[in-house]
């Protein structure tokens, strides 16, 4: 009995050294080139495309040599809180999040997508399309109107700002108001009939329109909105310029080859730009006015 | 024709078909009831289990006025990928009401708008107001609404005293139909096939239980002129009370047929005796002129002195009166002579007599002879029987023919058996057999029988004659030994 017990602590022992090295050794190793780069998904694009991610993030490994994590969050509140206490690396903002990120200065601006060959969108004001008789924002009064995510710029900026511009407060302007925490939920809303009106993301529904028709045609655009910066890609202040001129590069040369550009195609996008920061002062203009944040 | 006068043949299949049908229907009818109610039941959980699960989660989203986030919710019950399956009743719409019954969301907004009132909406929804509005402390309901073809669930949205609202779920009326009818159907088609099973097996049953009974009827009816056939004994053979029915047909049928025979035989007897006491008259009425008759020819030959012209008329006539008196006398039989008692020896001389004639004609007779002692019978009359009895049989007896001769004693009776084969004799000439001058004697006078029957008579006892089913005739004598003569 006591030569058992004894042999069978000999081998304990032994087992535990061996998984011991192995596990530090692998945790070394991974610290060193294996720590994946934290990507943020926000709904400033179509972003219950799954497959088309999953590629995409395939495609920046490749390219980078390095794993890409994809952190998608159905609000951009959370992807800033993520930003602002450095747990992601680079995320794909919506213009009012970036600059409200930018003006903390805790992201800066890694690249502008460009749409339709130049890096803006609008906010397009979409009705359901058994509306016949709204033309304008303001005679949606005392309907019920469907904001994205309170962080959002054509969702919520673009127009509280506009029935400012009217005079008219928009705390009281509708009867009802509610966040659907996305475009493609406003979209959903005004088809459905659960909203009366809604602004959205010109990119978002235009990609809609595409790989969702039937959902589009369910609504109808009756205003569309000057234009703004398109939603960027921004880098955590903290990240090291190696990172971030890796990722800017790889961002910027998509186009350039094949797998790029069809994942560009399938993204309803032409390509990167690195960007101007100037690019997003009217949404700046816009924040100041009405003094929001 | 009333149904009650139709023949059991129909009558009895009938009344099963229709007692099965009937049975068929009820079951079925009391099944498809029972369904009915627990599909009912089914929806009321279903909709409970609904409304529990869409109420936790409605809870959060109303607290922190989510409208989109509450519009998932409950779109998602609508919209589930589940909304095909067949066994799940679907919800028409579904409807999340404030405390003062406006609308918070719901899945048809374009039916019923936020932050409407829900008695703008429709006549029913301002009575389903009323209903959610004296709801109380109910936990959740099921509601039908009068004349509505819809069928509401309600069930506050409540947390402890917390209580943000009403759910309303809307189903169709009728929404578990298409499962009802499947369920129905598939009864109905099971139920036609034990049908389909049950009624042919009724009709056979009842058509096979009810022959024996027609036969039995047909039979009946018929006794009234000749008797009916005997009725095959494997028609029927079970002890039910259809088998006491035809057992006791079976004897009613051979007590009428004895009594009948009875009847006959007692005719028959009753007419001998007449024929005897008739015999017996003429020959007393005979005999005395016949006796004066002979004594005077007597005398006249024997003093007369006739010429023998004369002579050869009186022997002629005394020839005549002779043979008259010989048969007078053969007809007049007188059992009361004074006679040893009969002794084996004397059976023993019969055969002995019979034998030569019996050789004649090449006939084997087996004999049986089981008398020891002697017998307190007179021995010359029981050999008068013997001698008839076994003329009659080697006379009717075929060439190489066979006759069987037995006697012996049993229960205090001298019994004879004489039995022969050859042509057998009908029913008709039995009844005549023993009168005399019979016409199937062939040789004889035809009074060999008549005197063994007045014989037999005299001492008390009787004959019987059977035709034997393998072409042999039977004669059986029995006489009281003792009996008083």
């Amino acid at each position: 009995m006591k030569t058992s017990n004894f042999k069978f602590l000999f081998y304990l022992r032994h087992i535990c050294i061996v998984l011991f090295v192995l596990f530090t050794t692998n945790a070394a190793w991974a610290e060193q080139s294996e720590k994946p780069i934290r990507f943020g998904i926000t709904p400033a694009i179509v972003h219950d495309q799954y497959a088309l991610l999953a590629d995409w993030r395939e495609y920046l490994q490749k390219k980078l040599e390095r794993p890409v994590e994809f952190v998608t969050r159905d609000n951009y509140r959370e992807t800033i809180e993520l930003l602002k206490h450095n747990k992601l690396d680079f995320a794909w903002l919506s213009a009012y999040p970036f600059v409200y990120s930018e003006k903390n200065h805790f992201v800066r601006l890694l690249a502008t997508p460009l749409y339709q060959g130049r890096p803006y969108y609008r906010a397009y004001l979409i009705v359901p399309a058994s509306d016949l008789q709204t033309k304008t924002l303001l005679q949606l009064k005392g309907k019920v109107f469907a904001y994205a995510d309170p962080y959002s710029n054509t969702g919520y900026l673009v127009p509280r700002y506009q029935l400012r511009q009217e005079g008219e407060d928009s705390k009281h302007f509708f009867r009802k108001t509610f966040f659907t925490w996305g475009h493609q939920n406003i979209v959903m809303a005004v088809a459905r009939g659960l909203a009366d009106g809604g602004e959205v993301d010109s990119f978002v529904w235009e990609t809609l329109a595409l790989i969702r028709p039937n959902l589009t045609r369910q609504t109808r655009v009756i205003a569309k909105s000057p234009e703004y910066g398109f939603p960027p890609i921004a880098a955590q202040i903290t990240v090291s310029q190696a990172e971030f001129s890796a990722m800017q590069r790889v961002l910027l040369e998509m186009a350039n080859d094949t797998e790029g550009a069809k994942l560009l195609k399938r993204l309803n996008l032409d390509g990167f730009i690195s960007g101007d920061p100037k690019l997003y002062n009217s949404v700046r203009k816009m924040m100041q006015a009405l003094d929001d944040i | 024709m009333k149904f009650f006068d139709l023949s059991f043949r129909y009558k009895i299949p009938l009344w099963g078909s229709m007692l099965i049908i009937v049975t068929a229907i009820a079951v079925s009818a009391s099944m498809i009831v029972d369904t009915y109610d627990e599909l009912k039941e089914d929806l009321i959980i279903d909709s409970d289990t609904l409304a529990r699960s869409l109420t936790s989660n409605l809870f959060p989203a109303l607290l922190h006025d989510d409208t989109w986030r509450a519009f998932e919710i409950i779109s998602t019950a609508i919209d589930s990928p589940y909304s095909d399956w067949p066994g799940q009743a679907q919800a028409e719409a579904i409807l999340v009401v404030d405390n003062a019954l406006n609308i918070v969301v719901s899945t048809h907004p374009k039916m019923a708008p936020i932050s409407t009132d829900i008695s703008e909406l429709s006549p029913e929804y301002a009575a389903l107001a009323d209903q959610i509005s004296q709801m109380g402390e109910h936990p959740s309901q099921a509601i039908e609404l009068p004349g509505s073809n819809r069928f509401y669930y309600i069930t506050p949205i409540s947390r402890g005293n917390a209580h943000l609202g009403t759910l309303i779920i809307v189903y169709p009326q009728g929404v578990f139909m298409p499962r009802f009818f499947d369920i129905a159907w598939h009864g109905l088609s099971v139920g036609s096939f034990i049908l389909a099973i049950l009624l042919p097996l009724n009709w056979y049953w009842g058509r096979r239980m009810t022959l024996p009974l027609l036969l039995l009827a047909s039979r009946m009816s018929k006794t009234s002129g000749k008797w009916p056939a005997d009725l095959e004994p494997d028609l029927y053979t079970h002890r039910d009370e259809l088998g006491q029915l035809f057992e006791a047909y079976h004897l009613m049928l051979e007590e009428l047929k004895a009594k009948e025979s009875l009847e006959k035989q007692m005719e028959q007897s009753e007419r001998l005796a007449a024929l005897g006491q008739l015999a017996a008259g003429i020959a007393h009425e005979v005999n005395n002129p016949l006796g004066g008759m002979l004594t005077a020819i007597d005398t006249l030959k024997r003093h007369g002195n006739v010429d023998p012209r004369t002579m050869k008329t009186i022997a002629l006539l005394e020839r005549g009166l002779t043979q008259i008196r010989d048969t007078v006398g053969a007809l007049l039989v007188e059992a009361k002579l004074k006679s040893r008692n009969l002794l084996p020896q004397d059976i023993e001389d019969v055969q002995t007599l019979i034998t030569p004639l019996a050789n004649k004609k090449a006939i084997y007779i087996t004999w049986h002879n089981s008398l020891d002692g002697d017998i307190p019978l007179p021995a010359t009359l029981v050999r008068q029987i013997l001698i008839n009895l076994l003329l009659n049989a080697v006379q009717a007896a075929t060439q190489q023919g066979e006759v069987l001769f037995d006697i012996h004693v049993m229960d205090g009776n001298l019994r004879v058996v004489v039995e022969n084969n050859g042509k057998t004799l009908s029913p008709e000439q039995i009844s005549h057999l023993f009168e005399p001058f019979s016409p199937l004697s062939r040789d004889g006078h035809g009074l060999g029988l008549w005197v063994t029957y007045q014989i037999v008579h005299q001492l008390g006892g009787h004959v019987e004659v059977e035709k034997e089913s393998n072409d042999y005739m039977r004669f059986t004598v029995e006489i009281p030994m003792g009996g008083a003569l």
